[in-house]
C-alpha cells in the first residue's frame, strides 16, 4: 500500500502545482513509512518539505495555505501524535467553510497512519476515527486495498473539502497490483464479497479480517457478505442498507474500542433502516474499551476471525 | 519605543515621525474606533448585541495594524479586534454579525483579506503563517499581520507559529497587544519573562517593544516590520504595551482583580488624547477638521445603530448549507426533516 500511496502523491503533485506535502521527516527521508519517498527529489523542497516538530503548527499552517490557494497534504507521523493538532482539526479545519458561509474552502488532506496489529509501542496503534467522524465538516476516508489507497488519496487531494485520510498501518506492507480503474468517488462503499446469510460491515484494517472470517465461515456452511465502507463520512447508507436487507443479519467489525464508536453508529443506522428485515439484533465486534494494549496483548484486543464467527453464530439462527 | 509622550510632545526624532497626513489619518481612525467601541457598548446594554469585548484604550494598536497594510495583505484578528477590522475597511455591521449571534463570521475573508475573528486563543497564528508561506510559494509579496493578546502568548500555537514563521522566513508580523490581563489573570501570572518581546529571541525572531498607546511609534515600528517581511527577511514580533481600560466583556467584573486606582493611572495615557494633543499643538488638527471627524464618526455610529436595529433571522436551511461544499446524504436528510418541522409550525 505504501507504493500505491506514494504514487498517488506523486501523480497528484505532477498534475497540480498547488499540491504541497509537508510534515515530520517527509522530505529527504521520505517519511518513517516511506510514503513520501522521492517527492522532494522529484518536485523540490518547496513542494515536499520537513517542518519543525509541531503537529498543531503543521495542521494550522496547512489551514492558512489552503486559505491562500494551495492544496496541502500533511502527514501526522502516527495516529496518537495527531492529538496535539486536535484543536486545529476540530475547531478550524472542520469549521472554516461553515464559519465563512462557504467563502473559504479548505482543500487539504490530513494523512494519519492508524490502527494496530503491528506490535507498536504505546501511541502507535490508536484507532482515532470516531473523533474525526464525530466532527461535522471533516470527510473521513480509509482504504482497505492498494487500488483504493491510490484512488481515494487522489480523490481526497482533489476534493474541495478537508479530508482525514486514515491509512491502515497493518496494510502498509501488502503488495498487490493496482487496478488502473477510475478513481472511486468519496462516499461510496463497496461489496467485497456477496453472501446470503449475514453481512459483515468493516472498514480499513478490519476488511481483510472480515474477508478471512467469511472464508472460514464458508467452510462452516455460512455464506457471508462483506461490505468495505471505504468512506466513513459521508456514510453510504444505500450500499450498507441494501446489503443487510439481502441477508437479514449483520455484524459490524472494527478494531477501535466499541463504546460510542463508528461501529455503534453503523449498528444504530442499520437497525433504524433494516428493522423489518432483521432476523437478529445487529452485533458489534470491536476492540475492548481499553487503551491500546502493549504488543504482547494486542492479539487479545483486536477482533479476529473467531470472535467474528462467534458473533455470527449468535445471530439467532433457527436450528435446522 | 516611544516617539510622542503623554502630553503630545515629541520625545524622540530617530526614527523620524510619520508625516502629518499619516498621523491625521491615523487620528481619524482612532476617533472612529473609539466611537465604534462606545456604540457597541451601548448596543450590549440595550440587549441588541450579545457580547462585546471592548478595545477602548487599545485603539492605537488596532488602527496602526490596519494602517500599515497594503490592500493585498492579510489581517488575522482576534475577537477583541473589531476596531482593527473596521479600520481595514470592513463595514462594522458585518463585523458585528458574529458578536450579534447571526453567524460566526459576517464578512468575506477572501474579498476583504481579513481572516475570521479567532475566538480560541492563538490558533489563528499558524494560519497566518500558512497564508504567508503560500504567498511566498506563489511568488506574491503578500504580508500577514497577526494579532493576539498577552494571554495568548502562553498557548502552544503562539510558540509553534513563531517557530514556523522563523524557520520558513514567513512574511508575518506578530503584534501582541499586551493589555496586562487575560480576563482576570495578570501578566505576572502569564509569563516570568522580562518582556513578551523577549520570547522572540529563542526563535530567532527580531522583536520590538513599543508604547502601544503611541500611534506614531506603532506606525513606525509596524511599517518597518511589514517592509522587512515584504523584503523576504521573515517575521517580526512586536509587543505593544497598552492597557484594557474597560471590562474584558460585558460579562466580566474587573473589580475582582484590579483596582480603580490602577485604571486611573492609565487613563491619562489614552492614545486618542495623546495624538490629539500632538496634532493640535502642531496645527495639523484644526477645530473645523475635528468637527468634521466627529460628524463622520457619528454617521458611522448611526449606520451601526440602524443596522443592528433591524430584525435579522438567518435562514435555518443555512445550517446545513456550508458544512461541506456539497451536503452529504445525511445532511440532506436532516435538512429535509427540519424543513418539514418548520412547515408544520407554519401550517
Ligand atoms: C484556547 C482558549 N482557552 C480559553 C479561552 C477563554 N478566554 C477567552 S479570552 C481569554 C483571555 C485572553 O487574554 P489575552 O490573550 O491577553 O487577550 P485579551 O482578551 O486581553 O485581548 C480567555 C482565557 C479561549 N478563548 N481560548
Amino acid at each position: 500500500m505504501i507504493q500505491a500511496l506514494n504514487r498517488a502523491l506523486h501523480d497528484a503533485m505532477a498534475a497540480d502545482d498547488s499540491v504541497v506535502v509537508f510534515g515530520e521527516d517527509v522530505g529527504p527521508l521520505g517519511g518513517v513509512f516511506r510514503v513520501t519517498d522521492g517527492l522532494t527529489a522529484a518536485f523540490g523542497e518547496q513542494r515536499c518539505f520537513d517542518t519543525p516538530l509541531a503537529e498543531s503548527g503543521i495542521v494550522g499552517m496547512a489551514v492558512g495555505m489552503a486559505m491562500n490557494g494551495m492544496r496541502p497534504v500533511v502527514e501526522m507521523q502516527f495516529d496518537a501524535f495527531a492529538y496535539p493538532a486536535f484543536e486545529q482539526i476540530v475547531s478550524h479545519v472542520a469549521k472554516l467553510g461553515n464559519r465563512t458561509r462557504g467563502r473559504v474552502r479548505l482543500p487539504m488532506v490530513i494523512r494519519v497512519p492508524y490502527g494496530g496489529g503491528i506490535g507498536g509501542v504505546e501511541h502507535h496503534c490508536d484507532s482515532s476515527e470516531a473523533y474525526y467522524a464525530h466532527t461535522p465538516g471533516l470527510l473521513v476516508v480509509t482504504p482497505a486495498t492498494n487500488t483504493d489507497a491510490y484512488g481515494l488519496l487522489r480523490a481526497a487531494i482533489e476534493h474541495p473539502d478537508p479530508v482525514v485520510f486514515l491509512e491502515p498501518k497493518r496494510q502498509y506492507f501488502t503488495r498487490e497490483e493496482l487496478d488502473a480503474g477510475p478513481v472511486p468517488p468519496i462516499g461510496r462503499s463497496v461489496v467485497r464479497r456477496e453472501g446470503r446469510d449475514a453481512t459483515l460491515i468493516a472498514y480499513g484494517p478490519s476488511v481483510p479480517v472480515a474477508l478471512a472470517a467469511a472464508e472460514h465461515g464458508a467452510a462452516e456452511g455460512r455464506d457471508l457478505a462483506v461490505v468495505d465502507l471505504r468512506s466513513i463520512v459521508p456514510f453510504d447508507d444505500e450500499t450498507v442498507t441494501a446489503a443487510v436487507r439481502r441477508t437479514g443479519r449483520a455484524v459490524v467489525v472494527a478494531e477501535a474500542p466499541g463504546f460510542a464508536s463508528v461501529a455503534s453508529e453503523i449498528a444504530a443506522r442499520v437497525s433504524e433502516r433494516c428493522f423489518h428485515y432483521l432476523e437478529a439484533p445487529v452485533r458489534r465486534v470491536t476492540g475492548f474499551d481499553v487503551p491500546y494494549p502493549p504488543p504482547k496483548l494486542e492479539q487479545h484486543h483486536l477482533p479476529g476471525v473467531d470472535r467474528i464467527l462467534d458473533a455470527v453464530d449468535d445471530l439467532q439462527w433457527e436450528e435446522a | 519605543m516611544r516617539l510622542i509622550d503623554e502630553t503630545g510632545a515629541v520625545v524622540a526624532d530617530d526614527p523620524p515621525l510619520p508625516a502629518p497626513e499619516v498621523l491625521l489619518e491615523g487620528y481619524r481612525g482612532l476617533v472612529f474606533a473609539r466611537r465604534l467601541n462606545d456604540q457597541a457598548g451601548a448596543l450590549v446594554r440595550q440587549g441588541r448585541l450579545a457580547v462585546y469585548p471592548s478595545s477602548h484604550g487599545q485603539e492605537a494598536c488596532q488602527v496602526a495594524a490596519a494602517a500599515v497594510l497594503a490592500e493585498t495583505d492579510w489581517l488575522f484578528p482576534t475577537y477583541r479586534d473589531v476596531a482593527a477590522i473596521a479600520a481595514r475597511g470592513v463595514d462594522p455591521l458585518d463585523v458585528l454579525v458574529m458578536l450579534g449571534g447571526d453567524w460566526h463570521c459576517g464578512y468575506d475573508p477572501v474579498a476583504t483579506r481579513v481572516a475570521p475573528q479567532a475566538t480560541p486563543l492563538a490558533t489563528q497564528l499558524p494560519h497566518a503563517v500558512g497564508v504567508g508561506h503560500a504567498a511566498r510559494l506563489k511568488g506574491e509579496d503578500t504580508v500577514v499581520m497577526a494579532l493576539c493578546g498577552d494571554g495568548a502568548t502562553s498557548e502552544g500555537d503562539f510558540h509553534e507559529a513563531l517557530n514556523f514563521a522563523a524557520v520558513f522566513a514567513s512574511p508575518v508580523v506578530f503584534l501582541v497587544q499586551n493589555n496586562k490581563y487575560a480576563i482576570s489573570v495578570p501578566l505576572a501570572r502569564q509569563s516570568a519573562a522580562e518582556s513578551l518581546a523577549a520570547k522572540g529571541v529563542g526563535y530567532g525572531v527580531p522583536a520590538v517593544r513599543v508604547d502601544g498607546n503611541d500611534l506614531a511609534a506603532l506606525i513606525v515600528v509596524l511599517t518597518e516590520a511589514v517592509a522587512r517581511a515584504r523584503r523576504g527577511e521573515g517575521p517580526t514580533l512586536v509587543e505593544a504595551d497598552t492597557y484594557r481600560i474597560q471590562a474584558h466583556t460585558n460579562a466580566d467584573d474587573p473589580s475582582r482583580y484590579r483596582t480603580e486606582a490602577e485604571v486611573d493611572e492609565w487613563r491619562p495615557r489614552d492614545p486618542l488624547l495623546r495624538m490629539r494633543a500632538h496634532l493640535v499643538a502642531t496645527g495639523v488638527l484644526t477645530p473645523e477638521r475635528e468637527a468634521e471627524l466627529a460628524a463622520a464618526a457619528e454617521e458611522m455610529a448611526a449606520h451601526v445603530r440602524a443596522g443592528m436595529g433591524r430584525e435579522s433571522a438567518p435562514d435555518p436551511a443555512e445550517l446545513f448549507a456550508h458544512v461541506y461544499s456539497t451536503p452529504t446524504p445525511q445532511l440532506r436528510e436532516q435538512a429535509a426533516l427540519l424543513a418539514a418541522e418548520l412547515n408544520e409550525v407554519q401550517a
